[in-house]
């Protein structure tokens, strides 16, 4: 699930300026390079702190304290967050946060410590907590950890997609592009609030693990906010329009290719426009979706449920179970959509918002169909899981090996099975949304993501979007207000009937994508095409206070 | 590039200290050190510490557990008003000056904030003592031996698979200006969920506690409540989506009183974008809202919530009542709305309460001819704000009640609901007690409501 609570915490502690502990993923913010101020060198910056040694260290005590595997990761994350309204600045932040956290096997059960103070005494200490911790778990009958075999990356360097580093932007530009396309949607009448930030993430990852990998990687992401709110004159209707940029595993120079100002009055148009919208009649339509809306559709219903954890109950206190179990009954045999239908897993389309070199268990991930003609094909691993579908690989000619979809948020948190890009390929006709609107008699099509719910097993979903338009004898005839459509996931999937080519394929993305306990954040990337899909049920959610 | 970051050669170690949690008066000498460091008009200091200890289990084991130990301060620095926030991991002293310095520069290039206030001077608080060491000092083994209850209960009862997660943390919050405010408070923590699942996949049941005393929670009852639950909501069957009268557990009550609490920003109202504004501008303060037993509240110092009794901008809070006997009394006003308002400043809470009634589960089960008993509810999301409508599920044990009874298990139900409509069609209130799985998360203390009328939109086969 894309988690409410991590962002209201996230952006409720920012603007307090507050950071209780439980609050705040540990480990935010800081030192831009800011032309015109001398470059800062942190006091914990990768150049004065002994990474290797440290993590060396790390790894040694686990093993002389009885461990059988361990992997350290010593992690810097930094955000900076810029958040304005109409034309004003709200804040300015940048957080930054340093530590080391270490994971250890005894007798196959894990156990895990981290701690933001890296001295070698404080490192060490924190590998035979996790020792301690593993040996006070160890259950009698509880069958063993085994992970899938690893492999050895020594001194190997991995840097995501971005051109401009977000900390060398100076902070007067972001105000200014975002004041920017404040101004041109307040230009529209109706339109009286805008809502803008811009919100970075870099992360600085060494890991090191007892089959000598030494791995480090640097990932910037990034992602503009911008909500255009329009009132009614008379107080009694307001309407928005957001969630208009995806995020990117990219720089800074993506937010300005996104043209904010040149396209904020057409979102402010929008916004104005809903509050003159038709209210949707209530029934089945044919829905055309486009790849700003369907991202999150495939998130929550084909993302979710083809975790393997999940799938194996390891979520079931929390983020719940899958529809896509058992294993043995589903591999294979689901039919999970159309023949057309193909959904990939990777870790690896460039600007992508999961895009890795190496995983947090130092594999390289590699690319795989999760659902290939239609049929479920494989699960999301990592070298814990993929043992689990040994049978199944087997039967395939294929190596039980991970897909490299582990992942901690932080130096503190425990890495586990996160969402790799899950992604609906295109079709084989070059169509593209406008086609596909032109060859539908009567129905809706959805622009944007908006609403969002489904149930723990992804059954039951039920989705909104940002603007709503009429299909009659295949063209747009007007715009509704108030639809949501609600869904059963194989349902769904099966009455897709169309769907867009290569050119109309677009990476949506999830930047607060919860799971776990503690829970922890991951950002995701789903490339999409536009799609139709038939005779699907829509309500109509406005109610009179 | 490898070779600058896997540098070998120790160059500065940073300097061990033993415990994870700030006294007041370390807090107070750290926020003295980083405020004479400052060059700035105006700083604000946040700083925290503390530790957070877990453990997680799944499929009858223990699948990962860990101890966390972190410490950030937070330094915002202001010029006129130009300001800057800057947050740092790094408590030496070259650390804490490069934090200020760098919060200065961004200060110094950053627009003017027009709506940006002076400083806030000494206040006084109210102490809300918050802190065990039964929690603080809770050891692996302990936490080991507490999930090991609830799984030799799933195992002695063959039937159940049982997946938890218990989470103890202690953690200080301080904060000080140049202008003489320090506010300081400790806290300790612990939440346990857990949630059974039959071996047959058609029963799932879930139960929860969450205390800041370690030595309140109980576990054994917290196994056999969701043991029992699951048991008794195998098999579901299907019944038709509409409306139906409800009794809401307290846990699932929380939720949606959180989402109207969540709402209550007065400046969104003033601006016409809430389900709070008035039609032809304004608030709807003093108008009834909702039905006149519902009286709804925050209070650090109260003892089911002990709460921190300041906000993030050392504002204190104390009791404030935001609806009172179903009429808004209050919303939510910042220092910079109060005062182009003319109203006092509330901050933002940190605890909510609703007053209860003294019905039992089992007095509204026995007064409903026909309803849905309903144990929790799941991924809330908003669906239109100007009614606060939002769309969620039940979850883990959802009932028939036929004449006074519980008759039997039924499918899971999607509803889109607004608690405004919710509090309005209010029959019956139990006793409000701390929930522990909220999707918000905090210090919330609800009762059961038995509430007719409630919405559910269509079927869901998940368990």
């Amino acid at each position: 699930m894309t988690s409410r609570r991590k962002f209201l915490q996230q952006s409720a502690a920012a603007a307090a300026g507050i950071a209780a502990l439980h609050a705040l993923p540990p480990g935010l913010a800081h030192a831009l390079a800011t032309p015109g101020v001398s470059p800062l060198t942190y006091g914990l910056d990768p150049d004065t702190v002994p990474i290797r040694q440290l993590l060396t260290t790390a790894i040694d005590a686990a093993k002389a304290a009885g461990a059988s595997y361990a992997d350290a990761r010593i992690g810097r994350a930094r955000q900076n967050f810029v958040t304005t309204r109409e034309q004003q600045i709200v804040n300015v932040v940048d957080t930054d946060t340093m530590g080391l956290g270490v994971r250890v096997l005894v007798d196959g059960t894990w156990g895990f410590a981290a701690t933001h103070k890296l001295a070698t005494d404080d490192v060490a200490a924190a590998a035979r907590e996790a020792v301690s911790i593993a040996k006070a778990n160890r259950l009698p009958g509880a069958p063993p950890v085994e992970l899938a075999p690893g492999e050895v990356h020594r001194d190997v360097t991995w840097k995501s997609a971005f051109r401009t580093d977000p900390w060398e932007v100076p902070i007067e530009q972001k105000v200014q592009l975002l004041l920017g396309a404040n101004a041109e949607a307040m230009k529209v009448p109706g339109v009286r609030f805008v809502n803008s930030s811009m919100f970075f993430v870099k992360e600085e990852k060494h890991f090191a693990n007892t089959d000598g990998s030494m791995i480090a990687q640097t990932i910037i992401r990034s992602w503009l906010p911008f909500t255009a709110t329009a009132v009614a004159p008379d107080f009694s209707d307001f309407q928005s329009r957001g969630n208009v940029i995806q995020p990117a595993g990219r720089g800074y120079e993506y937010l300005v290719e996104q043209d904010p100002v040149g396209n904020a009055r057409k979102w402010g148009e929008e916004a104005a426009e809903k509050l003159k919208a038709k209210p949707v009649e209530v029934g089945r339509y044919d829905l055309v979706l486009h790849p700003s809306n369907l991202w999150l559709t495939i998130h929550e219903s084909v993302g979710h449920p083809t975790e393997l954890d999940r799938a194996m109950g390891y979520e079931a206190n929390y983020a719940g179970t899958s529809f896509v179990a058992p294993p043995r009954e589903k591999l294979g045999t689901l039919k999970y959509g159309p023949a057309f239908m193909n959904i990939q897993g990777d870790r690896t389309q460039e600007g992508a918002c999961s895009t890795v070199g190496y995983d947090d268990d130092g594999i390289k991930p590699d690319s795989f169909l999760i659902v290939k003609n239609g049929i479920f094909n494989d699960y999301q691993t990592t070298r814990e899981q993929a043992p689990w579908l040994d049978w199944w690989y087997k039967q395939k000619g294929m190596p039980t090996k991970s897909h490299g979809c582990s992942y901690a948020d932080n130096w503190s948190s425990v890495a586990f099975q996160r969402m790799p890009n899950v992604s609906l390929l295109p079709g084989e006709r070059d169509l593209s949304y406008d086609d596909i609107i032109a060859a539908t008699d009567r129905g809706i099509a959805i622009v944007g993501d908006g609403s969002f719910s489904i149930d723990q097993q992804r059954y039951n979903a039920q989705f909104g979007g940002q603007v709503f338009h009429e299909i009659r004898g295949g063209k747009v005839v007007g715009m509704l207000k108030d639809v949501a459509y609600q869904m059963r996931t194989p349902d769904f999937w099966n009455s897709m009937d169309m769907i867009g080519g290569r050119s109309s394929y677009m990476l949506g993305a999830s930047f607060f994508d919860g799971k776990g306990q503690p829970g922890q954040i991951n950002a995701v990337s789903h490339g999409c095409v536009p799609a139709r899909f038939r005779n699907t049920n829509v309500i109509n959610t406005g109610r009179k206070a | 590039m490898s070779r600058t970051l896997f540098s070998d050669e120790p160059r500065r170690l940073i300097e061990s200290s033993a415990e994870p949690l700030m006294t007041r008066e370390q807090a107070q000498a750290l926020i003295q050190r980083i405020i004479a460091m400052s060059q700035a008009e105006q700083v604000q200091v946040n700083v925290s510490s503390g530790q957070e200890t877990n453990v997680r289990f799944a499929d009858n084991r223990i699948s990962t557990a860990g101890s966390v130990v972190n410490a950030q301060v937070v330094v915002g620095s202001s010029f006129g008003k130009k300001s800057a926030v800057v947050t740092t991991g790094d408590l030496s002293d070259a650390g804490l000056e490069r934090a200020v310095r760098q919060s200065e520069a961004l200060a110094r290039l950053a627009p003017e904030n027009p709506e940006a206030m002076p400083p806030l001077g000494p206040q006084e608080y109210t102490p809300s003592n918050a802190y065990f060491s039964s929690t603080a000092d809770v050891s692996a083994a302990a936490r080991a031996m507490a999930a090991k209850v609830a799984i030799d209960a799933a195992k002695a009862a063959g039937d159940i698979k049982v997946a938890g997660f218990l989470v103890a943390g202690a953690s200080a919050n301080a904060l000080g200006n140049k202008a003489g405010l320090f506010a300081y408070h400790r806290d300790t923590s612990t939440n346990y969920t857990l949630t059974a699942r039959t071996t047959d996949g058609t029963g799932s049941g879930w139960a929860g506690a969450d205390h800041r005393d370690w030595t309140k929670l109980d576990f054994a009852a917290v196994a056999e409540r969701a043991i029992q639950k699951a048991r008794l909501s195998r098999n579901p069957q299907a019944v038709e989506p509409g409306r139906y009268t409800v009794i809401l557990e307290p846990q699932a009550v929380a939720d949606l009183v959180q989402i109207l609490a969540f709402s209550l920003d007065a400046r969104s109202a003033d601006e016409g974008r809430s389900a709070f504004s008035k039609q032809g501008g304004g608030t709807k303060i003093g108008e009834k809202i909702v039905d006149e037993r519902v009286t709804i509240y925050s209070d650090p110092t109260d003892p089911e919530l002990l709460a921190q009794p300041f906000d993030g901008q050392g504002l204190p809070l104390g009791r404030q009542e935001w609806i009172r006997n179903g009429v808004l009394n209050n919303l939510f006003y910042s220092r910079f709305w109060a005062q182009k308002q003319g109203k006092a400043p509330t901050g933002f809470p940190s605890s909510l309460k609703m007053a209860g009634g003294d019905a039992s589960l089992e007095d509204m089960i026995a007064a409903t001819p026909r309803g849905i008993l309903v144990t929790r509810l799941w991924y809330l999301r908003p669906v239109d704000p100007r009614t606060i409508l939002f769309t969620g599920l039940t979850r883990d044990g959802t009932f028939l009640v036929e004449n006074g009874k519980i008759s039997r298990s039924i499918r899971n139900l999607r509803f889109n609901e607004s608690p405004l409509f919710m509090l309005n069609n209010l029959e019956m209130i139990g006793r409000p007690m701390r929930v522990a799985g909220t999707e918000s998360g905090g210090d919330v203390v609800l009762p059961a409501l038995k509430v007719r009328d409630f919405n559910f939109t269509s079927l869901s086969e998940a368990v």
